[in-house]
């Protein structure tokens, strides 16, 4: 808690953190997930909770409605496709930009208030966006169809090999799909962690935990919290908004379902399941529910049945049948069983538990030095 | 030359007149308390200064020409006053040196600034000046600790450096020894009259505490039920008749 990161050691965490990501394919294989399409969800949930973090496990302020800019990115990213091509840089950059700049409208309004009134606030502008991106702006958006790239499409940049191809993201002629996207997706994950990791030990950053602490004091001190929150609120509404355009880049269609508020509490979820205020907390809590989500919704009662043929037959069926419950369709139920568990024993996330296991490990010295600085009453 | 000007400052709370015509001039380099019994309008006045209240009518001028009515709290520190609290505001979640950093930054780089990039232990300039700081009031040694796990006269002088090291032209105190034992007590008024000394910071002392008063004040205004009744040397106020009738329904000081 006392430990000063120095530069030598966050320099570290970041290769060793670079090397990891870049190295899943290899180290996820045993536990089944160093497929494509999960390795690059990893990736891409990953930079969201990553920039849902700086604002949340920095400044406390908790939004409930991040999704909106996820939506925001992915439909923007599409339209990059559709008017300038299926070239993946351009698509990222105007997603970026127009979430940006939604979230500077969306932060203006809201950072009025704050605590609940702000959740509340938050997940009330993600709602309305969900809901006109289904009415109104239908003409947009494409309503419950959603948003794809056609052949018919403008996509000026395109060479005439390109437009007469397959409608996917293309860089450099790689296609944006299996590994490749994977890759793709995965260098703008650790670019993000390295943004985050600078904004993390910056001033900037050190005036944002001031916000979480004492803005009364702030206020008297002669700093204006205000231009702070909403900076971090735009900042954070951007690697949401690139998170959305990386989701299109991989799969071009985009919905209006990415701005539902069950998207926005997942994304709180990963942040609090992995650790709120630490940088690779929210990477790890984003890493395991979607490995949830695709191993345990995979499960059907034929697999359970091959797990627990060694039971008699007897007890074998409503073993079945009980844990039938908490895989399939009800894999939410594993999870949430998972969140109560690790929030009731490690309020701190799963990083709370890594900062544990390492001080046990280091032993005695370190824990003797951590009494000392207890509080003096 | 006369730092602060409260002219003619009247605020009233629905049916409640809490200051009544307040006319008050605090000269520069001096200590000047503000005493009165409870709910006289001290903290009333006070917050008047800082941004927190906005009067009804009358003025309130800082250095001759600055108006500190309808500026905000941040504006006000940012001319030049600190003000510390009666319970001490300090960010309990950071170190004691980040505490420090902060407002020096604040002061060098304005109300708002975008350093993002670079780190904040590399900057050496704030770094300094705030250890500096801690230095001279005894906290150097605990300047990793989190600020939350001090005790309570250690946040107070924490608070202190975090006004101090602003180098504010004016400093504003609300009961600085609110709830201290005499040997704290009398700690911090060594430690306020060196600082008067140093620094040359002009101080406005909200007080309940006699001792403190006539121990640190080179003048004192009376507030009572929303006015000053009385105004002077600390003397010529422990003989004031009206200040007895005040404090003690008419009892002799």
């Amino acid at each position: 808690m006392t430990s000063n990161p120095t530069p030598t050691r966050d320099l570290a965490v970041f290769v060793i953190f670079a090397a990891a990501v870049l190295t899943m394919p290899i180290w996820l294989a045993p536990i089944g997930a160093a497929y494509p399409d999960l390795l690059q969800k990893f990736a891409i949930y990953g930079l969201f909770a990553t920039g849902f973090n700086l604002l949340f496990g920095l400044t406390g302020y908790l939004s409930f409605g991040h999704a909106a800019f996820l939506g925001v990115g992915s439909y923007t990213a599409v339209w990059g496709f559709k008017l300038l091509g299926m070239n993946p840089v351009p698509a990222a950059a105007m997603a970026i930009v127009t979430s940006g700049l939604f979230a500077w409208l969306i932060g203006y309004v809201s950072l009025r208030r704050s605590g609940i009134y702000f959740s509340i606030l938050t997940l009330a502008f993600a709602q309305m966006s969900y809901n006109l991106a289904y009415s109104v702006l239908t003409p947009i958006t494409n309503g419950e169809t959603g948003l794809r790239v056609l052949q018919s499409d403008p996509r000026i940049f395109d060479t005439a090999a390109q437009s007469g191809g397959p409608l996917v993201s293309t860089l450099f002629g790689i296609e944006m799909s299996g590994y490749p996207g994977f890759y793709f997706c995965a260098t703008f994950l650790i670019l993000g962690f390295l943004v985050a990791q600078r904004i993390f030990r910056s001033p900037f950053g050190t005036m944002l935990r001031a916000v979480k602490s004492n803005q009364n004091r702030m206020n008297y001190t002669g700093l204006n919290p205000r231009p702070y929150t909403l900076a971090v609120f735009v900042i954070s509404g951007m690697y949401a908004g690139l998170a959305g355009a990386l989701l299109c880049i991989t799969d071009p269609l985009a919905g209006a379902e990415r701005m539902q508020w069950t998207a926005s509490g997942e994304v709180v979820l990963m942040t609090i399941l992995g650790g709120v205020g630490t940088l690779l907390g929210p990477i790890l809590g984003a890493g395991i529910i979607k490995y949830f989500e695709n191993i345990f919704s995979a499960f059907n009662e034929h697999i359970l049945q091959d797990i627990f043929s060694f039971l008699p037959e007897a007890l074998q069926g409503p073993v079945v049948s009980i844990s039938g419950l908490f895989v399939g369709e009800g894999w939410h139920l594993t999870l949430g069983v998972l969140f109560m568990i690790i929030v009731i024993l490690l309020p701190g996330g799963i990083m709370e538990g890594v900062g544990r296991i390492t001080s046990m490990v280091k032993g005695g010295s370190r824990k003797k030095h951590q009494h000392q600085t207890a509080p003096a009453e | 030359m006369e730092i602060l000007k409260v002219e003619g400052v009247n605020k009233a709370f629905g049916g409640l007149k809490a200051l009544h015509d307040v006319n008050l001039s605090v000269e520069a380099g001096t200590v000047h308390a503000i005493i009165g019994p409870n709910g006289a309008g001290k903290s009333t006045l006070l917050n008047c200064f800082v941004g927190r209240l906005i009067p009804d009518t009358g003025s309130v001028t800082f250095n001759g020409t600055t108006s500190l009515i309808g500026l905000k709290a941040h504006e006000i520190n940012q001319t030049g006053v600190s003000r510390v609290f009666q319970t001490p505001e300090i960010f309990g979640e950071l170190t004691i040196l980040e505490n420090v950093m902060i407002p020096t930054m604040a002061r060098r780089d304005g109300e708002f600034s975008l350093q993002f990039w670079r780190r904040l232990d590399a900057d050496a300039e704030v770094r300094d000046k705030a250890l500096h700081m801690l230095e001279d009031l005894g906290l150097a040694s605990k300047k990793d600790i989190i600020a939350g796990s001090l005790s309570r006269g250690d946040k107070r002088r924490l608070e202190l450096a975090m006004c101090l090291v602003q180098d504010p032209k004016l400093l504003l105190l609300d009961e600085p020894t609110a709830g201290m034992s005499r040997a704290d007590t009398n700690n911090t008024i060594d430690l306020l009259q060196r600082i008067g000394e140093e620094r040359g910071i002009t101080k406005v002392v909200i007080e309940h505490d006699m001792h403190v008063v006539f121990s640190l004040a080179d003048k004192i205004s009376v507030l009572a039920q929303g006015t000053v009744i009385a105004e002077g040397t600390p003397q010529a106020i422990k003989g004031d008749p009206r200040v007895q009738e005040a404090y003690l329904g008419g009892a002799h000081l």
